[in-house]
This record gives structure tokens, C-alpha cells and sequence, in this order.
């Protein structure tokens, strides 16, 4: 069976890969592309630690076909800090102690990065109903949501980076 | 030494961001899956579609043809392991058991159980090969329950298992594999005292450790036997000496390194994959790599124990207990091992009982072999005693939280399995819970609040660690535990607390089974004070070694130098002679002064200290649809001495949520067929964000005197007491109590229709 | 995942081309939720995916008339974010919305929540109770057809080879008319309903209900268009004695299984209690309407 070939941008750089049609994403883009980041803890869309920003939208790259992302545009955990400067989720997980073993940590970072993007003041509750598709088994969610609120308020300019 | 004085710490008990932080979100750290070699392929295992069944033969040759396939194995590849070779020096697992856990021989004992398993140029062509693979089973009838197991009539799963810990010893095999007994005292005269007894039976499901991360391992076996393993597990040591036993080989042949491990609790201490695809290299001549899916990890790696836990307890009026009793029957699933043994003890252990018995039975079924899960044994003891103390409580009308005062576990106390307490912190934890501003807050209609407490005793072993002196005066930290919960922040802060130099300068690297000595594995809550143990002791050893140094330099006599705030300092007749040397000035003439600064240290810790905590949970509870919800969760915990509080306080959030999950939501569901209808994170439903509260956390320290911080295991315990805090919050909301896990909504909604009759009657 | 094929096809015509002659087993691909899972489980074995996302008009929402027109594989993100929609339609807009995490919001649609023809699609019942339409292309042209015609039982529907759901038509509803819809699931997110309830209400200028649809999900091989609950309803306002009707109108009809999500004894209870609890949601918000 011959493999399609894909013209997409991934971290705001134009990339083009080989795959085969029954390859997700995630497949593509831990096995062809080597981008490790996103990982698989699932397979069927039940955890998230797979999540990407497709075209400005949070979805599951397990659940996506690697020929889907044809022009499209793929955010990464990879592509969430800016060279080696941290996005102040990314920090705040570090100032809060948001992971443990820090396999979920990239689902997490994606998922509220895209919150955080989209609605600069989310109360607890709205951050918690955000985050229901990513499953943490270490932390019992607290310092990762205080992680989240605490990055919300740096980006409002309300509290020191 | 000793830095059991928190006011003299510089660097233990604050909050530095941990060193392998940056590389965790960013996406950077390699976890089990993530890494690749050159020319590699993928595995992947056929598995038992029967609960119970003899193989009468497979036939591989349609897979081995199919082309891009590479190898192909079966139990036929593996050597057998004698019972005299099932044990590997003081590891716990059986060898010959797992072995046979890994690949099926003669008869598949689970729905799941590999049976065989093949290495192919990509995932799909694996896949295909597995559909290839031919083979004939004769179904067995099996037996899921653990009292239809131990039940005459059941079918037995092994033939050659007598049940140990039974005199005479029994001349018919049983799926009983051990009975054990722990007792104090009198139990019958103790009864004879009460002004009241409760009875009760109290059962649970298994569940899983739910560890977000699949297993995975990539293997490279060379023509001569030299073998690399990169896996996630938590111990690499266990990965490379359980790899050789099982496939034949030897121990200095592998060597294993530790990958990033995205979560464990106890269920990556033993392994599944790694001699599988340490098979299929040496056949192909190729690494291969093999990552388990998630309906894999439901259907063939071990949960934890489902349980049947009856409990008696007799009480004076005053609410004095005069005995207490249990019998715990738990599954071990397809081979022996259930921590049956740890749930006698540490359901009983929480309290000074004047009299008291526990029996326990490890049950053989046709559910996964069980493995380790966060305090093996104790919560599921603890759900049963805890529940059983508060129906007590109750009937006494006396307060939870008094009757634990009571009859609590003190410094000098017995236990019923033969400890006598010493410098345990349990009624401080009550102290706390009683002097909470939680305990105050009122509830609302349909709310209620429990409490529940809960012990585990921690572990010590055997841990080897490394420090060098680098040439521009940083510390490397080299330690053989895979960090799990972000123990190596603290191995770095307790060796720069010794060195006097800031957090920073230490650099803590887990090494692999090359790298550094003998370590055990990361679980028993072991990790911060036995490893702690060995990287404090290895930084004092680099200390004097420093202090040398500087004497060299200065040319006067090592016993005039101190050591004191980074620096080596002239003292005695020489105090000012010389200025302070720091470790860039000493490590620069490292070379002219001795050689490299470095000391390795070897220990086999002992003197642990057990862990106690108390819990209180607020929930509310929709009576027509038996939903709970929980809305204040308070847990205290003497935790000795918190290295990093932050860490400490994430072992103890994390544990009471897996307690929730257990407690209302998560159980293996089967069909008819014995076959696991919920092998998904959809069906299999652990809590998520929005399920959930922020966890309040008291950390007590009693310190431990025998670790040099004073710390004690902290990871375990959460998980011990949370089912039963809930189900004592249930009750208490709604004067119904439940004695069957999960508390599902449906068991509350019938629990309520069944009281509806005598509500209306009265 | 077994190996497959992938078209996506640009127009209506090349889908119903694709979908007509292909040799052996197609599926229709939206946002994957559902067929990627079942892909890799094995549950479904096709030999060609075609994904229809290309096609002009199957992502979107526009008002044509006296309508609201929804294409085929328009992400929930999408309709969740339709301020116009919502306020029509509040009950399709929840029901969409509860439709697994925030990521699987970004792909879901209506179309393939329908199709994949599970008794417990939380969006299915309250675009019946809408009196939704599905326009499906085919072979033979373009015909509307109700929503409830389309699912003819688990995993089933009635739409023939060659045949595909274009976009779902919702009437705009009339003054003092709202839908709502609640589901019962065991934590607070990512469950599959144990039961669903979508009620939609018509009042007059007092308060009295003139015209409603109950629709079960989760407790029947298909949805359930409940007459009897409707009649409780109509004529009457939410009284206690309306509401214990509603509540036994809605258990009586339920022909649900006991499986790994739910009993027959507490899905029946729970659909009694759900009808209350959503037509309460429905009246109040039809009330608030002028």
C-alpha cells in the first residue's frame, strides 16, 4: 500500500512527512517525526496526554489520522515555549510542583495553554470542567489547577512571573 | 551526623525546582516509549482470549512467513525455572511464576495471558502476523470469585500448590496458596468483655494502579549475549536481573537503563515485556521494541487484590476495645502473592487492641496475577477495620474521632503483629484533626463527614550512591532509584545540605545498572530514606575526603579543618590562618592533591519509620441519584521530616484520589466468559479534574531519629485510609452505610429504596 | 491500527461517487472520535475512509430562513461557540457540549454522533426533540429525512450504500419555546450517559405548556420519542401532579439493558428523575422567553 504524502506546519514550521493512511497523528508524530513529546497513554481519546492545538482547537492526535493534518496548522508541546524561554504555564507547573512523574505534563501544558488563550480569567471550576479530558493518576489535580490560576494571573499582568 | 535541628537547614524543607523539571514540560524526557536504535522493530503479544484453557498447540509458521516479520517466539523459547532457582537473592517475586506470567505454558490462566509474540518491520505488520498465528485451546472451566475459589468443587488452577501456613500440610492442591495469622492476646475472652460487638462484611473489586503511562522497553540483545535494555520500570536492577533469569542469561551481560517512568505505584516493580522482546532481539539479531496498549495493560498486568474483609470488633460502653478480629480473603490472581499478609496487618495496626486475631487467605483465580499497588494490602485491610470502628462509634454514640484516641496506637503500644511503637506520630495526626478548622465548618442538607486513619510501615533495603567533586567544584549525585514522585530533587537537596552549597551546584542523574551499585527498586515508600540514607552518607564521606584536601593544601594536620557553610575553614591552633577554601578552589588541585574527589557508599538501611495518617472528607450525596460528590478532603500525615513539602504534599493529594476512585468509581467489570469488559480509561473510570476538590494537606513531623533528616516514607499511606473516610462520610450524610466497593451510584440509589419502607414506617 | 485507505473528496458528488463504488467496507470519517476508536480496537474493519471535512458546506452554521442549518461535520467547539445557535437551541447546545473532554469538542460532530448509531449519543436526543432534519446526499439525490428516522438500532441506520448526512435543519423555535437536556453519568465528565433526557417545551402567555417532545437516550436500542410524556405535559403547567406523570410516563417507556454502565432498575429510576429535572430546565427557560 503506498503512503500519502503530507504538507502540514507543526510549531510554525513548514514540515512534510510519509505515512500511512491508518497511522493517528500521535503516530506520526513520535514515530516519523520524532517529536516525543506527546505521548500515548490510551489510544482511544480518554486521557489526553496526546493533545495538540489543531488549527487553534484542542483535539486528541490519537484520535486524528496523520493525513488529516494536510494544511493544517499543529502546535506541539514542543512548540509551546519560546526557545528557552518558558510560557508561564510551563513555569508555574515548575513553581507548583504540578507533576510528579511528568507523563501527563505535556497533555496538561497544551490544554491549558489553549485555555488560557482563550479565556484570561477562568474560575476553578471552569479550569477544572477545561482539563476533564486529561487524566493525572500523581497529583490529584490540585497544584496543577493552582498552577493554571496562578499562570492566568501572570498573563493578566495581576502577579509576578 | 545529624540534621534532625529544622532550624539549622538551609536547603532541606524549602521548594526548589526540581532538576529534571524544565525537561518534563517541554517534552524533552524520554519515557519508556520514546527512544529508538537503528534497524529496530516492533513486538507485539498474542493473548488468551480464555479465562482458562490448555494449550494443546500453536502453530507460528503463517507468521513467521508473513513477510516483514522477524521472529516469532513461544513458551518454547524460554528456559524453565526450577523451583530452587525461582528466587534471585532478596527480591520478593517468584521467578518461575512470573516467568510463566510473561509466556504462557501449558495453559493460559487469564483472559490475556501471552501466549506467544512476534518482532516486525512496523506496527501494522506485527499486527497481521498475530491474526497468523494458529492457536488450539481446550477451554477450562474457571473460577473468578474469591470464595468460589477457595470454595471445595472449584477448579483448581495449579496442580502442584498446597496451601502453605496450614499444619499438617494439605495433601490436595487448592487455589488457597497461603493462610497467615497474626494474633495478641485472647480474642474469645475479649469478646466475653464487650458491652456491644459489631459484626460486619465488607468486599471489594480490583482495581488498577492506573499508571498513565503503558509499559514499554526497547531491547537490544548483541551475537554475544551483551544486551541493552532501556525501559520504564521502578527498579532497572530488578529489569536486568529478572530479564536474565528468565530468559537464561547472565546478570553482568544486560545492562539496564532507566528510562523516565510515567507512573507506577507499585505495578512496574515486577515486569512483563522486557524478556519478551530480549527473546524476539536474539532471534532477529534487531533491537525491538514493544509498548504495551492500554487495553493490554487492563487485560494482562496485575491489579490489586479484589477482597472479602470480615471484621468484628468488641467495645466496653466507655468505648474501650476489648478484641478485635479479621479475616481477609484476597484474590492473587493467576499465581500466588496477593498482599493478604500486609492487609492483616496493617488494618489491625492503627490501634493498641488489648486483644486481637487476623487471618489471611491468598486466593488462585482466573483474573491477571496482581501486582504491587501503593501500601499492597492495606487499604483494602483498612476499609474493612475503619468502617467497622466507626459502625462502632456509632452505636456507642461515641465520636470517631474520640474512639481513635482512645484506642489509637501510642509510643510503647503493641501491635497485633508483635511491634512495640516506638517514636510513631499517630496521635499527633489526631491532635491535628481534632484542632482543624475543617472539623468545624458546617455541613448542608444531604452532607456528610468522615474520618478514617491508616498505617503502612515503610520500607528500607539495600540502596548504593555515588558523589563526585566535578573539576569546576559542582557535585554530580549519581543514585540507582528511578524517580517517580520526585525523589531526585530531594537526594540533591540533602547531599547540598551536607556539602553547605546552594541546591543548584548538585546535580542528581538516576544510573543505570553500569553506573552505580545494587540498588532496590523505588516502592515501599523507600526511596527518600534509604536512598536519602545512602547520598547523605556518601556526601560526608566527600566532606572528609574535602577536608583532606584542603589540610594538603594548607600543609597542616585533616583533623584541624572544619567543614562549615560550603567551605573547608583552618580550625583549632590554625583558626585564621588561611582563608576558607570553597569545592571550585579545592576541586582545581583536585589532581595535585590526591586524584578525583569521590566516594561511592553501599548500604542496607534499616530503622524506617512507619507512617501514620488521619483523613477527613466532606460529601454531599443526590439522593435520587446516589451521586457523591466530594467537597472537602482534609488529609494529616506525620510525614518525619519533609525534604521538598511540595512533593510530599503531591504524595499525599495523589494518594487520597486514587482512595476516591477506589472508593466510588473504579472496579474490573467481567462478562460471562471471565473476559474484562472495561479494559479503557473510558469504562475503567479513575477521577478527573472535575471530580474533585483541592486536597488539604497537614504534614506532622515526627522525626524519625534513625534517618540522618529525620524522614520517614511518605507515599504509601494516603492511599490507606480515603475509602473508608468516604464511605463513614456517606453514612453520616445519609444514615446508610455501604460495605461493597465502588460505591457506585446505583448501590446507593438501591441502598435508599430498600431504607424508603422503614423510613415510611416510622 | 490494520491497514486502510483514505480518500477526501471535494465535493457532495465525489463523496456519494467514492461512497457508492467502493468495493468492500466504507466509512464515513468527521471528526473521528468514534471511528478511530473503533479502528483500533477492530470493532470496525474498512477497507476505505472517506473523510468529508474537504467539502464546502459540511463545516459550518448559517440561518437559511425560518432555520438553522448545521453541516454534517461541524466540531461541538463550534456549535458551542454559536451565541445565535445556543439561544435557539440551548438543549442541542448542551447536549453537544457534554459530548466527551474539551479535546474530543474539537472534532465531534452531530453527523457522526448520530450515525455512529449509539443508544447513548448525548446530542441525538435534544435535535429530536428540536424536530431536527438530516439532509442526506446520495446516489439518488438529496432527501430530508427526521433525525429519528436515521438510527434504526445499535450501530445501526437506515441511510443506504452511497449515502451520507450533508447537515441537520432545526426549525427556529417559537416564542416561549426551549429545549434542555441532562444526562446521568457516573463522575462529572468523560462518561458515556447512563441515561439522557432532552425535553423541549412550547408555553402560552401563562405558563401553560401547549406543545412538547420528551426524547430518551440510553435506555432503548434507539432514541425515544415518549408520547405519553408529552401528553402529561401538554395542556398543564410543572406541577407536582405533572411532574410525578412525567416522572412514570418516562419509567414506563424505557426498554433499557443492564451492561457495564447501568442496570435496568436504576437506568428506569434515573430516566423518571432526569424528565423531571430537565423539563424543569426546559419551562424555565421557555418562560424567560417573550
Amino acid at each position: 500500500m503506498s503512503k500519502h504524502h503530507v504538507t502540514t506546519t507543526i510549531n510554525g514550521e513548514p514540515m512534510e512527512f510519509l505515512c500511512e493512511a491508518q497511522q493517528t497523528m500521535l503516530d506520526v508524530l513520535r514515530d516519523e517525526l520524532h517529536l516525543t513529546g506527546s505521548k500515548e497513554g490510551c489510544g482511544s481519546g480518554d486521557c489526553g496526554a496526546c493533545t495538540i492545538i489543531l488549527d487553534g482547537k484542542l483535539v486528541c492526535s490519537c484520535l486524528m489520522l496523520g493525513v488529516e493534518a494536510e494544511g493544517r496548522k499543529v502546535t506541539t508541546v514542543e512548540g509551546i515555549a519560546m526557545g528557552d524561554t518558558l510560557h508561564p504555564v510551563q513555569q508555574k507547573f515548575l513553581e507548583h510542583a504540578a507533576l510528579q512523574c511528568g507523563f501527563c505534563t505535556p497533555g496538561f501544558i497544551v490544554a491549558a495553554k489553549a485555555l488560557l488563550d482563550e479565556n484570561k480569567n477562568p474560575t476553578e471550576e471552569e479550569t477544572r470542567y477545561w482539563l476533564a479530558g486529561n487524566l493525572c493518576r500523581c497529583t490529584g489535580y490540585d497544584k496543577i489547577i493552582r498552577a493554571v490560576l496562578d499562570a492566568a494571573a501572570v498573563m493578566r499582568g495581576e502577579a509576578s512571573a | 551526623m545529624s540534621y534532625l535541628d529544622k532550624a539549622t537547614l538551609k536547603v532541606v524543607g524549602t521548594r526548589p525546582i526540581r532538576p529534571d523539571g524544565v525537561d518534563k514540560v517541554t517534552g524533552r524526557a524520554n519515557f519508556g516509549a520514546d527512544m529508538v536504535m537503528p534497524g529496530m522493530l516492533w513486538g507485539r503479544i498474542k493473548r488468551s482470549p480464555h479465562a482458562h484453557a490448555r494449550i494443546l498447540g500453536i502453530d507460528t509458521a503463517k507468521a513467521l512467513a508473513h513477510p516483514g516479520v522477524k521472529a516469532v517466539i513461544t513458551r518454547a523459547d524460554f528456559p524453565d525455572i526450577t523451583p530452587e532457582r525461582a528466587h534471585i537473592g532478596t527480591a520478593p517475586h517468584n521467578l518461575r511464576d512470573l516467568s510463566r506470567n510473561c509466556m504462557a505454558g501449558g495453559k493460559v490462566l487469564y483472559e490475556g495471558h501471552a501466549v506467544a509474540a512476534v518482532a516486525a518491520t512496523s506496527p501494522a505488520i506485527a499486527e497481521e502476523a498475530l491474526d497468523l498465528i494458529e492457536v488450539k485451546y481446550e477451554v477450562l472451566p474457571y473460577v473468578m470469585d474469591v470464595e468460589a475459589a477457595m470454595a471445595d468443587g472449584a477448579p483448581v488452577l495449579h496442580d502442584d500448590i498446597f496451601t502453605a501456613g496450614v499444619e499438617p500440610k494439605p495433601a490436595k492442591p487448592s487455589n488457597v496458596a497461603k493462610m497467615v495469622r497474626f494474633a495478641k492476646g485472647d480474642v474469645e475472652a475479649g469478646f466475653k468483655e464487650a458491652d456491644l460487638i459489631v459484626e460486619r462484611r465488607y468486599t471489594t473489586q480490583p482495581v488498577h494502579q492506573g499508571y498513565i503511562e503503558p509499559h514499554a522497553c526497547l531491547v537490544s540483545v548483541g551475537a554475544d549475549g551483551q544486551t541493552t535494555i532501556f525501559s520504564s520500570s521502578q527498579g532497572q536492577f530488578m529489569v536486568r536481573s529478572y530479564t536474565a533469569r528468565i530468559c537464561g542469561g547472565e546478570i553482568a551481560d544486560i545492562r539496564a537503563i532507566p528510562a523516565e517512568i510515567g507512573g507506577g505505584f507499585g505495578g512496574k516493580t515486577i515486569i512483563y515485556l522486557e524478556p519478551l522482546a530480549y527473546m524476539l532481539s536474539k532471534k532477529s539479531g534487531r533491537p525491538v521494541k514493544m509498548v504495551m496498549s492500554r487495553e493490554e495493560v487492563f487485560r494482562a498486568t496485575g491489579p490489586t487484590s479484589g477482597a472479602v474483609v470480615e471484621v468484628k470488633i468488641g467495645a466496653k460502653k466507655d468505648g474501650h476495645i476489648t478484641a478485635a478480629q479479621s479475616i481477609l480473603k484476597y484474590q492473587a490472581g493467576a499465581f500466588p502473592g496477593s498482599p493478604v499478609q500486609q492487609g492483616c496487618i496493617c488494618g489491625m495496626a492503627v490501634y493498641d487492641f488489648p486483644n486481637s486475631l487476623t487471618v489471611g487467605y491468598d486466593v488462585l483465580s482466573n483474573r491477571p496475577k496482581v501486582a504491587a499497588y501503593r501500601a499492597p494490602g492495606a487499604p483494602i485491610g483498612s476499609f474493612g477495620v475503619e468502617s467497622c470502628i466507626d459502625e462502632l462509634a456509632h452505636a456507642l454514640k461515641i465520636d470517631p474521632l474520640k474512639m481513635r484516641e482512645i484506642n489509637g496506637a501510642k509510643d510503647g503500644g503493641k501491635s497485633t503483629h508483635g511491634v512495640t511503637w516506638n517514636n510513631i506520630g499517630y496521635q499527633k495526626t489526631l491532635e491535628a484533626a481534632r484542632a482543624h478548622e475543617h472539623l468545624k465548618t458546617k455541613l448542608g442538607p444531604n452532607q456528610g463527614r468522615g474520618i478514617a486513619s491508616g498505617y503502612w510501615h515503610n520500607a528500607g533495603g539495600e540502596s548504593s550512591a555515588s558523589c563526585h567533586v566535578n573539576e569546576d567544584g559542582t557535585i554530580t549525585v549519581t543514585e540507582g532509584h528511578p524517580d517517580i514522585g520526585g525523589s531526585r530533587a530531594s537526594m540533591a537537596m540533602m547531599v547540598a545540605e551536607v556539602l553547605g552549597v546552594p541546591f543548584e551546584n548538585v546535580r542528581p542523574v538516576v544510573g543505570d545498572t553500569t553506573a552505580i551499585g545494587f540498588s532496590a527498586s523505588t516502592g515501599g515508600s523507600r526511596v527518600t530514606f534509604a536512598g536519602g540514607m545512602a547520598v547523605t552518607q556518601a556526601a560526608e564521606k566527600v566532606v572528609e575526603e574535602l577536608k583532606k584536601r584542603a589540610a594538603v593544601i594548607w600543609d597542616i594536620s585533616p583533623e584541624a579543618v572544619e567543614w562549615k557553610d560550603g567551605k573547608a575553614h583552618p580550625a583549632g591552633p590554625n583558626a585564621g590562618s588561611f582563608e576558607p577554601l570553597d569545592l571550585p578552589a579545592i576541586a582545581a588541585k583536585s589532581g595535585r592533591t590526591g586524584g578525583p574527589i569521590s566516594a561511592e557508599v553501599q548500604i542496607n538501611a534499616q530503622g524506617q519509620g512507619p507512617g501514620f495518617t488521619t483523613h477527613i472528607c466532606d460529601v454531599e450525596v443526590d439522593r435520587e441519584t446516589g451521586h457523591v460528590k466530594v467537597l472537602r478532603y482534609t488529609a494529616i500525615q506525620d510525614v518525619g521530616r519533609a525534604i521538598h513539602p511540595s512533593y510530599v504534599e503531591g504524595q499525599m493529594q495523589g494518594g487520597v484520589t486514587q482512595g476516591i476512585g477506589w472508593a466510588l468509581s473504579e472496579e474490573y467489570i467481567y462478562d460471562k466468559e471471565g473476559r474484562l469488559e472495561n479494559p479503557g480509561f473510558l469504562d475503567y473510570r479513575m477521577p478527573v479534574a472535575s471530580d474533585l476538590p483541592m486536597i488539604d494537606t497537614v504534614m506532622v513531623e515526627v522525626p524519625n531519629p534513625r534517618h540522618p533528616f529525620g524522614a520517614r516514607g511518605v507515599g504509601e499511606v494516603p492511599l490507606v485510609p480515603p475509602m473508608a473516610a468516604v464511605a463513614n462520610a456517606i453514612f453520616d450524610a445519609t444514615g446508610v452505610r455501604l460495605r461493597d466497593l465502588p460505591m457506585s451510584p446505583p448501590k446507593l440509589r438501591a441502598a435508599f429504596d430498600a431504607e424508603q419502607p422503614k423510613l415510611a414506617a416510622e | 491500527m490494520p491497514r486502510v485507505s483514505y480518500t477526501a473528496p471535494a465535493t457532495v458528488d465525489e463523496a456519494v461517487k467514492a461512497l457508492a463504488s467502493a468495493a468492500g467496507l466504507t466509512k464515513v470519517l468527521s471528526g473521528g472520535t468514534d471511528l478511530l476508536v473503533q479502528l483500533k480496537s477492530g470493532r470496525v474493519k474498512p477497507d476505505l475512509i472517506v473523510d468529508m471535512k474537504h467539502i464546502p458546506g459540511l463545516i459550518g452554521i448559517r440561518e437559511e430562513g425560518g432555520f438553522f442549518v448545521i453541516g454534517a461535520a461541524t466540531p461541538g467547539v463550534m456549535i458551542s461557540a454559536n451565541e445565535k445557535l445556543e439561544h435557539a437551541f440551548p438543549g442541542v447546545v448542551e447536549g453537544v457540549d457534554l459530548i466527551g473532554s474539551t479535546q474530543i469538542q474539537g472534532r465531534a460532530s452531530i453527523a457522526g454522533n448520530l450515525c455512529n448509531g449509539s443508544p447513548a449519543a448525548d446530542s441525538v436526543p435534544p435535535v429530536i426533540a428540536a424536530r431536527g432534519t438530516a439532509i442526506v446526499a446520495g446516489p439518488k439525490g438529496r432527501r430530508e429525512v427526521p433525525v429519528e428516522a436515521i438510527v434504526t438500532g445499535p450501530g445501526r441506520t437506515s441511510l443506504e450504500k452511497g449515502e451520507f448526512v450533508v447537515e441537520f435543519r432545526l426549525p427556529k423555535p417559537k416564542p416561549r419555546q426551549a429545549g434542555a437536556y441532562l444526562r446521568f453519568i457516573p463522575r462529572t465528565e468523560m462518561d458515556i450517559a447512563v441515561v439522557g433526557v432532552a425535553v423541549d417545551v412550547t408555553l402560552d402567555a401563562g405558563g401553560t405548556c401547549t406543545d412538547a417532545r420528551v426524547v430518551l437516550g440510553a435506555v432503548a436500542p434507539t432514541q425515544l420519542i415518549v408520547e405519553e410524556a408529552a401528553k402529561a405535559l401538554i395542556g398543564h403547567k410543572l406541577d407536582a401532579e405533572t411532574l410525578a406523570k412525567l416522572d412514570a410516563a418516562a419509567q414506563k417507556a424505557c426498554k433499557p439493558i443492564t451492561d457495564k454502565r447501568g442496570t435496568i432498575e436504576y437506568r428506569t429510576k434515573i430516566a423518571g428523575v432526569l424528565a423531571r429535572r430537565a423539563a424543569a430546565i426546559a419551562f424555565e427557560r421557555a418562560a424567560a422567553r417573550a
